[in-house]
């Protein structure tokens, strides 16, 4: 190729800046983005962070200072993405028959974010690559590289990571309804109890140490997983049955969460397993076992 | 309408009950479950009961 350094730099940057951004694309039981126009909007931002990540590069070598203030209306740009997924999803949620909830749809706009800076990362490096070693192939490697550990990048925790999830029997007595010894609600209608005891499935999650307690507390968390359930399982619900509502309440003793699941399809054990495949929000990860220690010391010597 | 708000009290017992919601009386148990039945829907509220001769009608 009989390009000069610095276009191999950009071109190779751009090029696996684009590819990182669409291997981070998924589109999967979500359906959040949703295809194919929220796919087009994700990939033209994807490859504006990535022509400015590498372009970074033969800007700095060029002793252009200043070009990387143009970072900054990045930073600005991809905040405003964040919003506009944030305020898509609020609209969007107010219609569901299950919603997301506001921790959900905070991590959605956080992820989108977050991938855009990934993406910049991707391109800057390697850009970076080409330009040290004056070599394209480098930069094809490095490119590479992280596009495979964008991978991990993506995934993050799931409820089974933090607790054990397992089915239990519903009961009602009198009107109240419990899973197993749980108090979830008051059913006034002798048909909604019948319907609930017929169509719902109970579930038990019971967290395995103290911050998983915190955690699935989360009302945020404790909502992402009924709606992840009635997304895939579908929901027995409509409006005007304003008791057939999936809920999720917990054990004030010990912190576990007692779950009335109304999917469509009543399958305990496919419930069981999307439970456990839920992700752990972050902005519902707590780590009370972080506490430093001397403040530790002095709250159990009191 | 509100969040948490009494809508409606439906009741086999009308003496027992008395402020600023709608109160309908019903002759029997069934009448109630009847009354109750058809507010739900109408209100897309939810029915919870108080005791067997009263139950209420709450926008949650």
């Amino acid at each position: 190729m009989n390009l000069s350094l610095y276009t191999l730099a950009v071109v190779w940057g751009v090029a696996a800046g684009f590819v990182t951004r669409i291997r981070m694309l998924e589109s999967d039981y979500r359906q959040y983005p949703t295809y194919p126009h929220g796919h087009v909007i994700h990939l033209a931002l994807g490859l504006i962070a990535a022509a400015l990540g590498a372009v970074a590069v033969p800007a700095l070598m060029q002793k252009d200072y200043t070009a990387i203030t143009f970072l900054t209306v990045a930073a600005q740009q991809f905040r405003d993405v964040r919003n506009m997924e944030r305020q898509m999803l609020t609209n969007l949620d107010e219609l569901e028959l299950v919603p997301r909830g506001k921790n959900y749809i905070e991590g959605i706009a956080m992820v989108f974010e977050g991938r855009n800076y990934i993406v910049i990362f991707a391109a800057f490096l390697t850009s970076l690559s080409v330009v040290i070693f004056h070599h394209w192939w480098v930069g094809a490697l490095v490119g590479l590289a992280i596009l495979f550990l964008s991978g991990f990048l993506m995934s993050g925790k799931v409820i089974h990571d933090i607790a054990e999830v397992e089915v239990a029997p519903l009961r009602i007595e009198g009107a109240s309804l419990y899973v197993q010894d749980i108090y979830l609600m008051n059913i006034g209608l002798e048909d909604n109890r019948k319907r609930i005891l017929e169509n719902g499935i109970g579930i038990l999650v019971t967290p395995r140490r103290a911050s998983g307690r915190v955690t699935i507390g989360n009302i945020g968390q404790r909502q992402a997983i009924l709606h992840d359930v009635s997304t895939i399982l579908g929901v027995y619900r409509d409006t005007g049955e304003p008791a057939l509502t999936p809920l999720a309440k917990r054990d004030l003793k010990d912190g576990r969460l007692g779950i009335l699941l109304l999917p469509q399809e009543k399958d305990v054990e496919r419930a069981v397993e999307i439970v456990k495949n839920v992700p752990v929000l972050e902005s519902a990860i707590r780590k009370p076992s972080k506490m430093p220690k001397e403040l530790r010391k002095r709250w159990e010597s009191t | 309408m509100s969040k948490g708000k009494i809508l409606a009290v439906i009741t086999t017992q009308p003496d027992k009950v008395a402020g600023g919601a709608p109160i309908f009386a019903a002759d029997s148990l069934e009448e109630l479950e009847k009354k109750a039945f058809l507010l739900e829907k109408i209100l897309d509220a939810m029915v919870h009961e108080i005791d067997q001769d009263t139950k209420i009608i709450v926008k949650h």
